[in-house]
């Protein structure tokens, strides 16, 4: 058996090329999840200083101290809201966006189309400054309306992309059968277009979700300090080196919905569903 | 067609332009109740187009269409009296066998009882009993047709319009389903009107036949009428297959099945056998006469006493004339 894990006789007994491979992924498997483990280990460590591997102490101390400290809960809770309603509201916004996108040719929809790749193509933070002179005139610094404005300008290309491209899935003739056998364009569009365009839509309504959960740049300037969601709070956390522990449960508690999401989603979500995405016609 | 027919469709000068400037002028024509009526011709010759104002996913440009002496340009689709199959993409793949058959009959507000009973009757009428619980992926392709064509019988339209329902199936499917809608329309007695490029699918199943070129109609008539008596060199060339001999500035379409072939000369042409293919119960025989190529059917007895090379000659049991400016001009032999 262990005569089998010398390197020499692993190599020759699996070839040059499947060796290399290996090595390869065992190195990116110790640099993607290594961290990612640490941050687990000290999430479960009550006591722990820096010489040692492992923590001196294994409990669950920091996770009743974050659930004690009102300030931290609160930005749970906010996270959630503003995500929510981000994600409600460009739902409410993008949808009918990308259906037109889909289904109707005017002129300047390229560039419409183009226009969100624009916003994540400029530096966030430079946008995000100049909005924020605009949102000091309207008074929406501070607010919940700015910071979920400043969320939906990250999710719009999703929001529009994607749900535009599952529209375009739709073949017209199933949409002309509809209207063959006597529903009417609305009924049409919420009985058979709608439902068969969802699988798209719901991967763009996963990005928006999960993106608003851990947008922090904007929400930070944006939101003045008013509007704590869970990744700006972290941030405090994370300046306060006193306690890695808290930062590594708040981390987790980040990760949750996303790893909830992505799993009920998962069906739908792939490199297909992504690339599909983003082809212009 | 004699006169006491009652007229279900009525085109009347009907055109339908896109913006291009393609599309189909001045249409006019009758169809019949109960009658399978094809509109054949090539891709692109506006044979579509005009399914589509009919069951009401184009506008006219101008004229009208009337079903059973309603006009029905002003309604939308939903609204017209017309089913239609598509090529392909009929079905919802969200919704099951079941949903699909009964979304038009809920949509009439039919009791769940009838629904039911709508939905095994049609699925029987296809072949398709029990497949109430399956998705349309599950399904073959020509599966899916049948179920499509089962939806649009479930509604009872006044006319059943098919854009080549076939098209995307294989050759024996096809067949296949060739004889099962003649069946089906013969047994429910309805108008179907049929678009296709397939001539030998036209040929089969239609009672009447509209050759279309270039946006135009060609020529109207029954199988035989299109395939004995071509009015222009296109359908003669669309249609079954044809040698066309130039003489005097005249052509001469003729049919591989009407030219008798005997040793020696003096007939209608003179030639020599170029080589002589084997097709089962009978034998084609491609004859060299001067600059044309002419394909006869002969039988094995003939065809046994022939080899390449010898002097055969052909006489013209029946062809077609068509002088410079495509004239018609029938000779029978």
């Amino acid at each position: 058996m262990f005569k089998m894990l010398n390197p020499r006789r692993f190599y020759h007994a699996v070839g040059r090329k499947k060796f290399w491979e290996f090595i390869l992924l065992a190195v990116f498997i110790l640099f993607f999840y290594g961290p990612l483990l640490n941050m687990v280990m000290l999430a479960f460590a009550n006591e722990y200083s820096v010489p040692h591997i492992l923590p001196e102490q294994w409990g669950f101390k920091w996770w009743g101290y974050i659930f004690q400290q009102q300030s931290l809960v609160t930005s749970m809770i906010q996270s959630f809201v503003v995500a929510i309603i981000t994600t409600a509201v460009s739902m409410l916004l993008c949808i009918p966006a990308a259906f037109s996108i889909a289904r109707f040719k005017y002129p300047g929809r390229k560039l419409f189309m183009l226009s969100f790749l624009l916003t994540n193509a400029f530096p966030k933070l430079g946008i995000y400054t100049s909005i924020a002179v605009l949102f000091y005139k309207y008074n929406l610094m501070g607010t919940y309306v700015g910071v979920v404005l400043i969320h939906m300008i990250n999710s719009m290309m999703f929001m529009v992309w994607l749900p535009a491209s599952a529209f375009r899935s739709v073949h017209r003739q199933q949409e002309e059968a509809a209207r063959d056998v006597g529903a009417g364009p609305i009924r049409t569009f919420f009985k058979v277009t709608l439902p068969m365009a969802m699988p798209g839509i719901s991967v763009a309504t996963l990005y928006t979700f999960l993106g608003s959960m851990e947008e922090a740049q904007g929400t930070m300037l944006v939101g003045m300090g008013r509007i704590q969601t869970m990744p700006v709070a972290m941030y405090g956390i994370v300046l306060d080196s006193s306690a890695v522990q808290i930062g590594a449960v708040f981390a987790i508690l980040l990760i949750i919905p996303s790893v909830v999401m992505i799993f009920a989603m998962r069906k739908y979500i792939g490199p297909e569903a992504i690339s599909g995405g983003f082809k212009m016609k | 067609m004699s006169n006491e027919r009652k007229v279900k469709l009525e085109i009347k000068d009907m055109t339908k332009l896109y913006d291009n400037g393609d599309g189909v002028r001045h249409i006019n024509l009758e169809i019949y109740e109960g009658e399978i009526v094809t509109f054949l011709g090539p891709s692109g010759c506006g044979k579509t187009t005009i399914l589509r104002t009919i069951g009401g996913f184009l506008d006219v440009t101008e004229g009208d269409i009337t079903v059973d002496g309603q006009s029905i340009i002003h309604l939308p689709p939903e609204k017209r009296p017309t089913a239609m199959v598509f090529q392909s993409y009929n079905l919802w793949p969200h919704m099951t066998i079941y949903e699909n058959l009964a979304f038009g009959l809920k949509l009439r507000k039919v009791p769940k009882a009838e629904i039911d009973k709508a939905v095994k009757d049609g699925l029987a009428l296809v072949s398709m009993s029990g497949s109430e619980k399956k998705y349309p992926g599950q399904l073959s392709g020509g599966q899916q047709q049948r179920i499509a064509i089962a939806r649009s019988l479930l509604l009872k339209p006044s006319l059943l319009l098919l854009d080549e329902p076939f098209s995307a199936l294989d050759a024996k499917i096809r067949q296949q389903m060739r004889e099962e809608l003649k069946k089906i329309q013969s047994d429910l007695g309805i108008t179907v009107i049929f678009v296709t490029h397939d001539q030998e699918e036209a040929m089969s199943l239609s009672h009447r036949i509209v050759v279309m070129n270039k946006g135009k109609f060609e020529q109207v008539g029954t199988p035989a009428e299109i395939y004995d008596n071509p009015q222009t060199l296109h359908v003669a060339s669309f249609i079954g297959e044809m040698n066309f001999i130039n003489r005097d500035g005249k052509t001469i379409a003729v049919r591989p099945e009407n030219i008798s072939v005997r040793p020696g000369t003096g007939d209608d042409l003179d030639g020599t056998v170029r080589t002589v293919m084997l097709l089962g119960h009978y034998v084609v025989l491609n004859v060299q006469c001067g600059g044309n190529v002419v394909k006869c059917n002969v039988d094995r007895e003939l065809s046994d006493r022939l080899s390449i090379g010898d002097k055969v000659t052909l006489k013209f049991n029946k062809c077609s004339i068509f002088d410079e400016e495509e004239g018609f001009v029938p000779v029978e032999q």
